[in-house]
């Protein structure tokens, strides 16, 4: 059986869980190593990215979350959380620490600072209709891994088609923030993927 | 954004960042050296201020908006959000802040006041704003002229936490009287709290603020941050409890980890260990009430 945990460290981890809610999956919150150990999905929440690698790392979480990624259990991180699974960032604190994960090189705030945060619709592929994207001081993939399937670009304004959102394996990353709106389909998505995931693993 | 489809400084956006927000410390610092410091303890962001508000207390005259060099510099500095203070009222400061890239104005009674019956109209700008509220109709009425987060007041400056869990206690006791009163009690309690009906209907249905709910004002120890977090604040803002104290780094550090660990009274009682001196701190009842912070905006 599915149970979800959300990363709760700092940041919006209240309105993912209130997502994930809807979708009749078990929910719980995750600060530690034990709590880690009692779930077999995991969402990291948006936030600042550098808090909460640090502590992560506090708490004793970094390895254990590792471990989880490469155990191949599902994972699914929006904006602070794309930065923590990317395996390279950009612009970050130069002894930042990510989990990885993804083969992807993320540039933080890289559409700039919060008089550049925007939302937009935004063409996800296999999703029928397009999907109300918030983009809070979000990063962008730079780079992309032979192995990363794009499911969404956004073309920023010297025409240059930046990827928003990757899933490689179990692992799924958007720069936006599908927790801040009422429209499920990106939690949906990613229940899907950890459901066909952990019926490999179990 | 070019394209007319992508709106920059929507309700969504400005509330929504302050929602990654939460669960943080956001620390005041007042030059590059504080910003990294705070920036590597794991602040969610820094408030960028010239003085620090027990400074502003000690040293009297005008407080206002900080030096645009200054600001720039802690922007070059930390990679995360930069926040500054405008005056109440003060339209024009809070425009420089914004052309300066700011992430967030603090519309803020602890710099002086500039206008002494309008407070600014939020809703201009693409940057958000936060404002502080001593109650729910003072949070209400700010959030309706465009605030997109609120921090309970307290008592900048003192190192004494006793009015913030005071605001913070009348804030939430506020919210809580509106539960289960029907559609003309609740036009009664919009005329009581003096803030629009739909707002207070808002309330009262989702039992919280529509917006992130902070706390600030005295805030000086580890143990502090966690009470104001088991109060129901959303995050802690900690101004002059810092870089105030005897070890400023071990301290914020401390008081980020027991932001987050708020009910575990083993990791407060870790992280309090060997932290030197906190800020000395002020008894509010000698305060004159000319020098009381939190009357100042309505």
């Amino acid at each position: 059986m599915l149970r979800v945990g959300v990363l709760a460290l700092q940041g919006d981890f209240r309105e993912h869980i209130n997502s994930l809610s809807s979708l009749n999956v078990a929910v719980q919150k995750v600060r530690n190593p034990e709590e880690l150990k009692t779930v077999n999905a995991l969402v990291i929440p948006g936030g600042e990215s550098t808090t909460i690698s640090m502590l992560a790392q506090r708490v004793g979480l970094l390895e254990p979350l590792r471990k989880f990624v490469k155990d191949g259990f599902a994972v699914y991180g929006s904006c602070a959380g794309m930065i923590m699974l990317a395996d390279e960032i950009l612009d970050g604190r130069s002894d930042q620490e990510t989990i990885g994960g993804i083969d992807i090189t993320v540039r933080r705030n890289a559409f700039g600072r919060q008089v550049d945060s925007f939302e937009t619709d935004l063409a996800i592929k296999d999703f029928k209709e397009s999907f109300r994207a918030v983009f809070i001081r979000a990063p962008w993939v730079e780079r992309v891994g032979s192995s990363v399937e794009v499911l969404a670009t956004f073309k920023t304004e010297n025409k240059e088609d930046h990827p928003v959102m990757v899933r490689q394996g179990s692992l799924l990353a958007t720069a936006f923030h599908p927790e801040l709106t009422n429209d499920n389909r990106v939690h949906e998505y990613f229940v899907q993927m950890a459901k066909s995931v952990s019926s490999v693993n179990s | 954004m070019a394209n007319q489809n992508n709106g920059t400084g929507t309700p969504r956006v400005k509330q929504g960042m302050a929602e990654m927000l939460k669960g943080g410390v956001i620390m005041d610092v007042i030059n590059a050296e504080q910003a990294r410091i705070a920036e590597d303890a794991g602040a969610v962001a820094v408030m960028a201020l010239e003085r620090v508000p027990a400074d502003i207390r000690k040293d009297g005259g005008v407080a206002r908006m900080s030096d645009p060099d200054m600001i720039d510099e802690i922007i070059a500095t930390v990679s995360i959000p930069v926040m500054a203070k405008a005056r109440i009222g003060h339209i024009t400061e809070a425009q420089v802040l914004q052309s300066l890239g700011v992430d967030y104005i603090d519309e803020s009674e602890v710099l002086t006041p500039a206008d002494e019956s309008h407070h600014i109209d939020k809703r201009q700008f693409t940057v958000p704003f936060v404002c502080g509220a001593t109650n729910l109709g003072e949070a209400l009425r700010r959030i309706n002229e465009g605030a997109a987060m609120i921090r309970s007041k307290g008592e900048a400056g003192t190192g004494n936490v006793v009015e913030a869990v005071r605001h913070m206690r009348t804030i939430r006791g506020d919210i809580a009287r509106l539960k289960g009163l029907d559609k003309e009690e609740l036009y009664s309690a919009a005329k009581d709290l003096q803030a629009p009906y739909e707002l207070v209907a808002q309330v009262a249905e989702l039992g919280r603020l529509p917006v992130v709910l902070f706390t600030a004002g005295g805030i000086a120890t580890p143990a502090d941050a966690a009470l104001m977090m088991q109060l129901g604040a959303d995050g802690v803002f900690v101004g002059s409890g810092i870089f105030k104290s005897g070890d400023p780094v071990q301290r914020a550090k401390a008081i980020v980890e027991a932001t987050t660990n708020f009910d575990d009274p083993s990791v407060i009682a870790r992280v309090s260990r060997g932290l030197g001196e906190a800020m000395v701190g002020i008894n509010i009842e000698i305060l004159p009430a000319t020098e009381r912070f939190a009357e100042r905006g309505w």
